[in-house]
């Protein structure tokens, strides 16, 4: 009956790792096409991808260990003398210093993905220098919707509205290419701003400015939606990421602005 | 089962059931200050609660299986009103409401509650706690919790809808949910209530474990599971005051008007805008600073009592006694400095973001250590598979798991993406669950002839660990999938969204397996409940195991021992050489200094 546990136990570590390593073909695994669709959202998943296999070996190698120690226990014979030990120094020091090596890597490795997210002399163009932010929208979370607030055509993005401000809801338009930020703040209680498709996520805390910064690849529309537990219509909370060319993107304001400033009278035909 | 050591199995029948004569009913079963009465009714009631906390969770489960579809018999009696399905109002009160069972009605007082108090004075040789009294009201003081928990659910307008972490402002401005209205002021009550009663116990355990050890028991000689109490009573002593603090402060701004929380110029769902220079952030760490350490609350106390049955159930001493001892200590004070790492998203500092990340990563350290204790604990032992060794090397098994998975979020760009998604539901599930409740089901079964004299059933209780291991793993493995497919946590519908729509067939899965888990449950119920009163009697020793308290008699009476033991040596001499032709020597057997080079303390 013993051997029949010691199976048991491993027959499970192999099963879940089957599973994981049969899901990215099920379809359980990122959204989408399963890539992230900005430069530093495939940062995140190759660092995502490392730490995978170094767990992977890790999960291996112990669900390993606890089997085979099962499976001698279970066969040991009940007159024979069990080993007898109270521990062995060197091999505790073994497996001290060879995870905290491995962890300590992990921790320094990623350093520079983190501070290319929230520091902004991080973000690197490619010969080093750092790279220029365009800001493109003030986006307001409130229950429960997104407003966003840009600037008009050739104009920068001010703190406070302005009268030519364009607006959408729901909506939050972005040109491809440049690292572009918007400004994220609440009017009511907690949200967070998340695009899965970028790997991009965001709280917005009442009281506060907070600039995020992401770059998109690819024209196309992406979801977006809300991470922060923020009452009953939290997961209703949809909205969509339209990433247009830096033209079409021009041509898009130029349309907001000639729908939102059309004062409904239109010149009699002549 | 018989006993290994005859002579004192018979000392005890003579002496089992003297007691509790002179005593009435009320104050042997009601008011008692014998801390192993108060150790069964910690035990009875967070069973019970259990079942609670796991009703609401299959009600979570079956909106994420048949979004908004009838509820077949519940759905009529409790949410008539919504025509017998979960409304997204309601889905937000279950699973707030079970989070808050869970945590703070079920697995820490079943660990510290139960277990710490049942055991520490037997362990370390005492006749009961340092403070009885007060030990009895930490028990008492549950009860106005549930009340307070149980109430803010019948409210007017709703029960409480702010998670468990109770984020302000949708915990605090009435406008924000309707739940946030009485229930949230009843919830934080009943939070301060849970705050009492854990802290009564906690000084209680630090100054029995401190001045009431037999002698011989030195810091050292203490079995793994006092080590693993004292810790957490420490942990709990510094965190707690916090915690209660900042409750304190969310009642005062709800009630009095004062803005700790409350940023000014919010406008909630149309009302005036809010006044006050408060921070929202300063309740996530005040939160997080007890809550982080809480997790380890919840866990330790289980780590410390599979040592011992790990040891016990392999015949063997434990693998690095002292390394397991120091990484405790370690996870303990590491414990403090990581809160920020569930705050990583809020908008703080990026330099303090890192100094967060790189702690919360070398936290992995010490539970890599103490995993890989336990499988040398396992390595080249004689194992008995029974119901306890099962629950002990599940604990083991999901413990890597859950400690692998917090790498991924200690990783904080990894973390970015995620926060907040179901990957979190499974890594936690899989440490408090998956660890710690297996933990506590092999305890509930080690220590059950202690406490009641009998023993459990063992094929009921193989039958249980089956089924829900299964169940569990079904449940909850695949949650990490759907955190890395990007869906969100406390989502009454994530098909709103098409990206998910894939993923309703597996959340159908995990919901079945879930249902499998709970139904299982009652097994555990019933087994406990019938062998209390028709499991096999059994001797004082029924495991062969050595620690003191299984010199006492079983049930121990009042004072535990009949005679004051006296200790010699550490607690896992299993299978040691000096022990002659015996197979394990108690920690009251006496063993002359030439032979004392072999023992585990000099
Ligand atoms: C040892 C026992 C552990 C317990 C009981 C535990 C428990 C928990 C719980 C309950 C949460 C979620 C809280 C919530 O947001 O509702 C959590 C989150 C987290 N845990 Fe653990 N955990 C443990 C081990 C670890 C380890 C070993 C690591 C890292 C190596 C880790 C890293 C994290 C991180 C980074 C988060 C926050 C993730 C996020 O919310 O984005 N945990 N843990
Ligand atoms: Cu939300
Ligand atoms: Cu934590």
């Amino acid at each position: 009956m013993g051997r029949f546990w010691a199976i048991f136990f491993v027959l499970t570590a192999v099963i879940i790792f089957v599973v994981s390593w049969i899901s990215p073909s099920q379809n359980w695994w990122f959204p989408g096409d399963g890539l992230a669709h900005s430069t530093l959202g495939s940062k995140i998943d190759d660092l995502f991808y490392l730490i995978l296999v170094i767990v992977a070996v890790t999960f291996v190698g112990t669900n390993a260990a606890l089997g085979y120690a099962l499976w001698r226990g279970a066969t040991i014979k009940q007159d024979e003398k069990v080993w007898f030990s109270h521990g062995s120094h060197s091999l505790e020091v073994i497996w001290t210093i060879v995870p905290s090596a491995i962890l300590l890597f992990i921790a320094l490795y990623q350093l520079d993905v983190w501070a290319a997210y929230r520091i902004k002399g991080f973000v690197k163009n490619r010969d080093g220098s750092p790279k220029q932010i365009v800001a493109v929208a003030e986006v307001t979370a409130r229950q429960f919707e997104w407003r966003i607030r840009y600037p008009a055509r050739g104009k920068v993005l001010k703190p406070t509205p302005q009268p030519d401000d364009l607006y959408s809801v729901n909506e939050l338009h972005v040109p491809t290419g440049d690292l572009v930020s918007i400004t994220l703040r609440t009017d009511d209680i907690q949200h967070a701003f998340f695009v899965p498709e970028l790997r991009v996520k965001q709280d917005a805390v009442p009281g506060k400015l907070i600039p995020v910064w992401f770059d998109v690849t690819d024209t196309r529309e992406y979801e977006m939606l809300c991470a922060e537990l923020c009452g009953w219509g939290h997961y209703k909370m949809k909205a969509k990421l339209v990433a247009h060319s830096t033209e079409d993107f021009d041509a898009w304001k130029d349309q907001v602005s000639a729908e939102q400033f059309d004062d409904g009278f239109r010149k009699p035909a002549e | 089962m018989s006993t290994l050591n005859p002579t004192l199995e018979h000392a005890g029948h003579a002496e089992h059931g003297d007691h509790g004569h002179s005593q009435s009913f009320f104050f042997t079963y009601i008011w008692s200050t014998d801390h192993k009465m108060i150790g069964k009714q910690f035990l009875v009631t967070t069973l019970l609660m259990m079942m609670v906390g796991g009703g609401l969770a299959l009600g979570v489960r079956w909106q994420l299986a048949r979004p908004w579809e009838r509820m077949p018999i519940f759905g009529d009696i409790v949410f008539a009103g919504d025509g017998g399905q979960i409304s997204p109002d309601a889905y937000t009160m279950l699973f707030t409401m079970h989070a808050t069972v869970m945590i703070f009605l079920v697995i820490i007082p079943v660990l510290a509650g139960a277990f710490g108090n049942f055991l520490i004075p037997l362990q370390i040789g005492a006749d009961d706690m340092a403070f009885p009294t007060l030990n009895a009201l930490s028990y008492w003081f549950m009860w106005p919790a549930i009340f307070f928990f149980g109430a803010s659910f019948f409210m007017h307008g709703g029960g409480p809808a702010a998670g468990w972490t109770g984020y302000p402002l949708l915990s605090l401005l009435s406008e924000a949910a309707p739940g946030s209205r009485n229930a949230q002021t009843f919830w934080l009550m009943g939070l301060t209530f849970v705050g009492v009663s854990s802290m009564m116990g906690s000084v209680n355990y630090m100054t029995t474990i401190i001045n009431m050890r037999a002698p011989g028991m030195t810091l050292f000689r203490m079995p793994l599971t006092i080590w693993s109490m004292f810790i957490t009573a420490i942990l709990q002593a510094f965190a707690l005051p916090v915690l209660t603090a900042a409750g304190f402060m969310m009642v005062a701004d709800r009630l009095l008007g004062t803005c700790f929380f409350v940023p000014a110029g919010i406008v909630v769902n149309n009302a005036p805008p809010t006044v006050g220079g408060g921070q929202t952030l300063l309740w996530q760490h005040l939160f997080w600073f007890y809550s982080h350490p809480a997790v380890y609350i919840m866990l330790l106390p289980a780590m410390g009592m599979v040592s011992d049955m790990l040891a016990c159930m392999c015949r063997k001493p434990i693998f690095g006694y002292k390394p397991m001892v120091y990484s405790m200590a370690a996870i303990a004070g590491l414990g403090f400095i990581v809160w920020g790492h569930h705050m990583f998203l809020s908008g703080m500092n990026p330099a303090l973001g890192m100094t967060f990340m790189v702690s919360t990563i070398m936290i992995a350290l010490p539970s890599a250590i103490k995993t890989f204790n336990w499988i040398g604990t396992i390595w080249g032992g004689r194992v008995q598979f029974n119901t306890v060794m099962l629950n002990c090397t599940a604990f083991v098994s999901m413990f890597i798991i859950g400690g692998l998975s917090g790498i991924f979020m200690a990783a904080v760009p990894v973390d970015i993406y995620i926060h907040d998604t179901y990957f979190i539901v499974a890594h936690f599930h899989y440490v408090i669950f998956g660890a710690t409740l297996f933990g506590v089901f092999g305890a509930v079964q080690f220590w059950f002839p202690k406490m009641f004299g009998r023993m459990m059933n063992e094929t009921v209780g193989k039958i249980h660990f089956v089924l829900t291991f299964i169940g569990f793993n079904c449940t909850f493995y695949p949650m990490h999938m759907l955190g890395i497919a990007g869906m969100p946590r406390r989502y009454a519908d994530p098909y709103h969204f098409p990206y998910l729509e894939h993923l309703l067939p597996m959340n159908q899965f995990m919901t079945a397996a879930a249902f499998l888990m709970g139904f299982a449950q009652f097994l555990l119920l019933g087994n406990f409940f019938l062998s209390i009163f028709f499991g096999p009697k059994c001797g004082r020793n029924p495991w062969g195991a050595n620690g003191l308290e299984w010199t006492a008699p079983s049930p121990p009476g009042h004072g535990n021992f009949d005679i004051p033991p006296i200790v010699y040596h550490g607690p896992y001499e299993y299978g040691s050489p000096v022990a002659g032709d015996k197979d394990h020597l108690m920690q009251t057997d006496y063993v002359p200094l030439a032979q004392r080079v072999a023992l585990q303390d000099h």
